[in-house]
């Protein structure tokens, strides 16, 4: 048989980096400037928003205009990856689901994401209700880290006051569009509380940072901002550490276990390139896993060891478990009321103008926590299938003499619709809190390895009562959105059999909790810290430590946490000897 | 940096690319439209996806008679009016053509459809649709385009030509000429002040909103 040969490097870094996402990023950030040796995996491709942005582009210079055949949000997207990669599968078992979007590349899924960039409350940290265990840690804690993240980093938003909705250091948010004044106007009727935006793009210059662009409001963020005028992990966090020349990346690595010595502490990492299939091996004095929460949750469980029989930093036999995404459900409608409206440019930014973040009393409710509401519609660049649903209103409002259209059609007359629908369409859509529980988690399939060789994950994931009950209360609120607005609805109506439209879990992309921290070993796999439990010099920094997400999306939390851990480490590094 | 030294930057970091003259003079890139022969590699379009993209576009999926059955359908659904040309003169027929291999279920309903309005027009005319005069080919079409009228025999058509209709539209609006015509200003950078004070007037909205 032939051997395979395992190329040893003999450096011993200060830190290897798993992940170069927004916890990887953060990490590999702080510990770099402080002149710490980094070295950085990451499984897919080096990618520089500067160079590699489609931002600009036309439809057509898309062969498929745009379309989502490849790329899950269109081919002008910056996402390199998706809910399926090809010879990286995962499974799930019977009767439960879970979608997994991976991102394999620098800066991984924040070079797409839509910056909204939410703090999480006091509430978030410490429940009130009981519903789900307390963090380690108060909101008190994290301020400091949200508010230096605000600072580093930079986000647009308004100071509002608002309970369990913590403002933070704002830029100026942009205004609202045409129909986000149409939604404001409902959503207040229907009593909603509706705020501006709050998004992690440059409307306008960041005190004392250096080599970033302000917004010029092409809308594209998605596409990640080729004069860094938003937050990727790729510009704003990898790119400037590798400045200090203290961070160094390895691309196309994709990492296979982390390495321990007999007292089972982390020694360094073994990976596999990606382009030449070889085998690595690389030393470092600690080891930081920023891979995404259930990839690093996957690294984990299979670093088994004598010291760690059940994976590294397993003695709970918590990793993988109290996986949760967020809910989300949505409608879509048009306002009769834009039909042929004047055309000028709203792209604005990229991240949302407005937004309502949770506005009710649970008490009067019959599910725990809530949801925000996220709105689009508009006169967006033409793309794959946007005009799709003109034909199938086109029949539903009066003409312009006031005459009665039959729904469909073809010829000058649906030419003309078309033009005269474009940009009158509305949505909205809910992101709200999925209970982390025990009983929903990952772990590694027994029979099946992905094309490295690597054991793939297999999930388990069933939405409870609560998100069933809370999707279907963002489906009532939507109606009524709709309906105080004038609207209507084009979306289908989801009853019980959709459960209420609920999506599946892991399509929200918002996934965390998989080794989740906490103070009593035997309840939590990592320390208030972000530090294993059973491996001291291990440490985990992506949304895996999170004890339950609020309604806000994670980024700004791994971010503060990721930035907390780095600065913990570089004040105890004497003491944990690393 | 303030955005006009954003707006610099973005000129001088496109390296080769001359992004910015691409972007926002229109007009001259026809040529640059991605459904011809030949495919464009931009930057930060993956390997497997470029080499993807050549592949379907080095093969042929309809027959010529059914991309010219496809080019007369598309010029029915858009036609060329006082504000711009028809679906063919924008490419939609070869933007079919790419599509339907790129989302091969798509291979089956419209090869289907396509014969199916073929025998439909045999029937009726003796003729295939092609060879129908306009207005034979008009009626023929009327059966089909408008769903909630449509006879239960006709649901089949229904289908192929709601198929057909939005693949028209895709690719006639989302070519140059098609997002000159629907009126899309934005993709240039720019600033953003709000609704201008005309819209507000018009929908009764003040200037504090």
């Amino acid at each position: 048989m032939k051997t395979i040969e395992i190329q040893e490097q003999q450096q011993v870094y200060d830190a290897i980096v798993v992940g170069s996402g927004a916890g990887g990023g953060m990490a590999g950030y702080v510990l770099a400037k402080a002149g710490l040796k980094v070295l950085m995996l990451e499984a897919g491709p080096f990618f520089d928003p500067a160079k590699d942005a489609l931002q600009l582009r036309w439809p057509w210079e898309s062969p498929r205009r745009g379309a989502s055949t490849i790329r899950p949000f269109g081919d002008f997207d910056a996402a390199f990856g998706g809910w399926q990669l090809e010879g990286e599968p995962y499974s799930t078992v019977a009767g439960t689901d879970f979608q997994w979007f991976r991102a394999r590349m620098l800066g991984g899924r924040t070079n797409h994401w839509g910056r909204i960039s939410l703090r999480m409350g006091p509430d978030d940290f410490q429940p009130k209700d009981g519903v789900t265990d307390a963090w380690p840690i108060t909101y008190d804690e994290v301020k400091p880290f949200y508010d230096k993240v605000d600072r580093m980093i930079g986000v647009y938003g308004t100071v509002e006051g608002l309970p369990n909705e913590p403002d933070g250091i704002f830029l100026k948010p942009p205004k609202p569009r045409l129909n986000e004044l149409f939604i404001k106007q409902g959503a207040k009727k229907a009593g909603v509380t509706v705020i501006p935006g709050r998004g992690s793009v440059l409307t306008e210059a960041l005190p004392g940072v250096e080599g970033r662009g302000t917004c010029f409001f092409c809308g594209q963020c998605g596409r990640s901002c080729k004069v860094y005028g938003d937050f990727s992990s790729s510009s704003c966090l990898v790119i400037p550490a590798m400045k200090t020349n203290n961070l160094k990346v390895v691309d196309n690595a994709m990492v296979r276990e982390v390495l321990t010595n007999d007292e089972g502490l982390a020694t360094g990492v073994s990976y596999v390139s990606t382009t030449d299939m070889k085998e690595y091996s690389v030393r470092g004095k600690m080891v930081i896993l920023g891979a995404s929460a259930c990839e690093s949750a996957r690294l984990m469980l299979n670093s088994k060891s004598k010291a760690h029989p059940g994976g590294l930093g397993n003695s709970s036999g918590l990793v993988g478990r109290y996986l949760h995404d967020s809910t989300g459900s949505s409608m879509s409608g048009f306002l009769p009321q834009l039909l042929e409206r004047k055309r000028y440019n709203e792209d604005g930014t990229g991240s949302v103008h407005i937004y309502s973040p949770w506005w009710l009393d649970n008490k009067k409710l019959d599910f725990p926590r809530g949801y925000h509401i996220e709105y689009g519609g508009g006169l967006h660049m033409p793309s794959y299938g946007f005009l799709n649903w003109v034909p199938e209103v086109n029949g539903m409002v009066p003409t312009k003499d006031g005459s009665k259209k039959d729904q469909g059609g073809y010829g000058a007359s649906l030419k003309s619709d078309y033009r005269r629908f474009y940009g009158a369409n509305v949505g909205m859509a809910g992101r709200g809190t999925a209970l982390a529980h025990k009983d929903n988690y990952c772990e590694i399939d027994p029979n099946k390895v992905d094309k490295y060789g690597i054991p793939v994950l297999r999930f388990h994931y069933k939405w409870g009562r609560e998100e069933v009950a809370q999707a279907k209360h963002m489906q009532e609120t939507f109606k009524e959105i709709m309906h105080e607005m004038g609207a209507i609805v084009t979306s289908p109506t989801y009853g019980p059999e959709t459960s209420y439209g609920l999506e599946a879990p892991g399509k929200i992309i918002h996934e965390g909790g998989t080794v989740r921290m906490g103070d009593d070993p035997k309840t939590s796999v990592l320390n208030k810290w972000n530090q294993s439990h059973d491996c001291k010099n291990l440490f985990v920094v992506d949304a895996g430590p999170f004890v339950q997400q609020g309604d806000k999306n994670l980024t700004w939390t791994i971010l503060a946490l990721s930035m907390r851990a780095a600065e913990h480490i570089l004040e105890q590094r004497s003491k944990l000897n690393v | 940096m303030d955005r006009r030294e954003s707006i610099k930057v973005l000129g001088l970091t496109a390296v080769g690319t001359g992004i910015l003259l691409e972007s926002c003079q229109t007009g001259t890139s026809e040529k640059e439209t991605a459904t011809a022969n030949e495919i464009k590699k931009l930057p930060g379009v993956q390997e497997f996806e470029y080499e993807r993209n050549n592949k379907l576009n080095s093969e042929q999926y309809f027959d010529e008679h059914e991309m010219a059955t496809i080019t007369v359908l598309a010029d029915i659904i858009i036609p060329k009016d006082e504000y711009s040309e028809s679906a063919s003169k924008a490419g939609v027929p070869d933007f079919i053509e790419f599509m339907v291999k790129d989302i091969p279920d798509y291979k089956l309903p419209m090869r289907g459809g396509l014969k199916w309005l073929d025998v439909q027009c045999l029937k009726r005319y003796d003729k295939v649709f092609t060879d129908c005069d306009q207005q034979q080919q008009l009626a023929m079409v009327d059966e089909i385009a408008y769903p909630q009228k449509a006879k239960p025999e006709m649901q089949q058509g229904v289908a192929f030509f709601s198929l057909m209709r939005n693949l028209t539209a895709s690719g006639f609006f989302t070519s140059e000429m098609g997002v000159k015509d629907i009126g899309y200003m934005g993709n240039r950078p720019g600033p953003w002040e709000g609704v201008p004070a005309d819209v507000l007037k018009q929908y009764g909205f003040t200037e504090d909103v």
